[in-house]
């Protein structure tokens, strides 16, 4: 017996060690691959990606067209190693069209070496697609389950009330048989008759409906030319969520004019090109939770843009082929009133959300405001404004107050309800 | 059976009044010719001109009011030249350093991060990667403005977003970040 258990516990020992050198080695491959990643993106993604071009060539798999001692000296100083004279290094900038490549003398040789094991890593599988289809199969089967369900009571119901009239059939029968009558309901005034015979109930129930219809009618008149809640589809899918949500971009990133001038302005293409020259397809499926539609999806919308503005991806160059874009427009005042975006942005300091809402949770934009006069009156009555600091106007501002009585003025005191300063 | 009639009548109804309402379609305007600008506005149609647009591009060579010309080209010569040369019109008094501070957190500290050391939001969640800290690069005022105005590698051109005189409150703005890291 103890023989044996010698024997068992002598050949785990082996196994465990023969794991244990095979985990190491491993987990030793992939901290320099880590270690590379950590580098590659602080140091070199700026102008490259590993499967695409972008500024300068896609990296992976370099260590196979390149010996990895040339590979040092490129990256450690690359306009050196061309002046020296060294042809590859020649032929490799004049085939980038010439572009320089920053020096990193400060990357130790242990550093390149782990940036070029992490080029090396082959490409890995799509896993998260994989991942995100079996997650909408599991919601199709959600949404199948829950009509079964509601079928199921439904059938259930219709059984029910069909048990109920064949109980009744039966029972009727059954009274039939036995030689009882049923009682025969005495036929009463029809209620309509006994309604139009009653002539206040009449009069009270016009009265009513009159006031009724007035209140709808007034209602519909009322919402004409009021467009809270408009959300056209744009001829570009963009997602204010994405952007402004889960980004954080700031508005007035893209809405650059409403700082200074009287439209919010509708981003030309370069502005999205600023990141969109990089991201070039949608990269949130680590943590896609947040947005409702496919990564193909919105990958196709970035291609709409490049489309647009001429971007040829594998390139990276604009063709100067242009499609302007032909975007729908959400707010629209009329042409009667006035309104300023530098005004209530720069000089109010408002936020953007207080008059278009939670943008930053749309999906699609939508109109959230109704954008009436008595909405914009409502808030220049109800808004104090900062006066602090503004010495030029120091003296109307005291005389302001003290005519109404009041610590703080609010817009509308200040004139904000002259018909003329909107209408003119 | 005529009350089933009257239901299904009301609820007919009730269902056309409701559903005319589309979200995707603007609403009815009283008198639309009160509505719509007789002039052109801002990013409206006109049949004045050829590609249909209120929005052209200045005549070749003209200068807008305030504008001063800029002297250095886009390239890398360029870049060295306004690294070298290129100073700050802006003296002690007109630098507003809450508003350069600002507009830095608008358009730079998304990747560039508020401290200036390359760990904006993009950069943390991995979207736009390999954006240095300003304590690695040896920057000056001149290329700061220079690479604003016409952008280097991935980072795109800024003109368009701040004027002239809103990238040297920036460019502030990045040296005292610089010298703080």
């Amino acid at each position: 017996m103890k023989k044996v258990g010698n024997h068992k516990s002598f050949s785990k020992i082996l196994l465990f060690s023969l794991a244990l050198v095979l985990s190491f080695s491993f987990t030793s491959n992939a901290q320099d691959a880590a270690a590379g990643k950590a580098l590659f993106n602080s140091n070199c993604a700026a102008c490259h990606k590993l499967d695409a071009a972008m500024t300068g060539p896609a990296l992976r798999g370099v260590t196979e067209r390149h010996d990895t001692a040339w590979l040092h000296k490129w990256i450690k100083n690359s306009s050196e190693l061309i002046k020296s004279g060294d042809a590859k290094a020649i032929k490799v900038f004049e085939e980038n069209d010439k572009k320089v490549m920053t020096a990193f003398p400060q990357l130790s040789d242990a550093d390149i070496d782990n940036i070029l094991a992490y080029t090396s890593q082959p490409k890995e599988e799509p896993k998260a697609a994989a991942a995100g289809g079996g997650a909408t199969a599991g919601a199709q089967e959600g949404g199948v389950s829950n009509n079964l369900v509601l079928g199921v009571l439904a059938v259930v119901l219709a059984m029910l009330v069909a048990m109920l009239l064949f109980v009744k059939n039966v029972l009727n029968k059954i009274a039939k048989a036995n030689g009882i009558e049923a009682p025969v309901k005495e036929k009463s005034l029809p209620i309509w008759i006994a309604f139009a015979r009653n002539q206040f109930l009449v009069l009270v129930s016009v009265i009513v409906m009159l006031l009724v219809g007035a209140y709808f009618i007034y209602g519909y008149l009322m919402q004409i030319g009021v467009d809270q809640g408009y959300e056209p589809i744009q001829p570009i899918h963009f997602s204010h969520k994405i952007h402004a949500g889960d980004n954080g971009i700031d508005c007035k990133y893209c809405h650059s004019s409403a700082r200074v001038s009287k439209t919010s302005g509708i981003p030309s293409l370069n502005v999205c090109m600023n990141c969109h020259k990089n991201i070039n397809e949608f990269q949130g499926d680590a943590d896609s939770t947040y947005v409702e539609h496919t990564k193909e999806f919105y990958s196709a919308e970035i291609q709409k843009l490049y489309d647009a503005v001429g971007w040829d991806k594998t390139a990276q160059k604009y063709t100067g082929k242009v499609k302007p874009v032909k975007w729908v427009r959400v707010h629209n005042l009329p042409d009667f009133v006035y309104f300023n975006h530098s005004q209530h942005v720069s000089v109010a300091g408002l936020e953007c959300q207080k008059c278009h809402g939670p943008v930053e949770t749309m999906e699609i934009m939508r109109q959230h405001s109704p954008l009436t006069m008595g909405w914009c009156v409502n808030c220049h009555r109800e808004t104090n404004v900062n006066v602090e600091g503004n010495e030029y106007y120091k003296k109307i501002h005291e005389e302001l107050s003290k005519k109404y009585g009041v610590d703080k003025l609010t817009a509308a005191q200040m004139g904000g309800l002259e018909c003329g300063k909107c209408h003119y | 059976m005529k009350a089933l009639y009257k239901i299904v009548a009301l609820v007919g109804v009730s269902v056309v009044t409701t559903s005319c309402f589309n979200k995707s379609k603007p609403n009815y305007q009283f008198f639309p010719n009160m509505y719509e600008s007789v002039a052109y506005e801002t990013y409206s149609q006109s049949g004045a001109f050829k590609n249909g647009k209120e929005g052209q591009l200045p005549a070749k060579g003209s200068i807008p009011r305030g504008f001063e010309p800029y002297a250095y080209e886009n390239s890398t010569a360029g870049y060295e030249l306004a690294k070298a040369n290129l100073k700050s019109p802006l003296d002690s008094t007109k630098i507003d350093s809450k508003k350069g501070t600002e507009l830095f957190n608008i358009y730079c500290a998304i990747c560039h991060g508020e401290a200036g050391d390359g760990k904006g939001k993009l950069v943390k969640r991995e979207k736009f990667l390999g954006v240095p800290s300003y304590a690695d690069r040896p920057i000056t005022e001149g290329s700061v403005f220079h690479v604003i105005t016409y952008g280097l590698n991935s980072m795109g051109s800024h003109a368009n977003q701040l004027s002239q005189e809103e990238r040297w409150q920036v460019v502030d703005h990045v040296m005292k970040l610089k010298a703080g890291l």
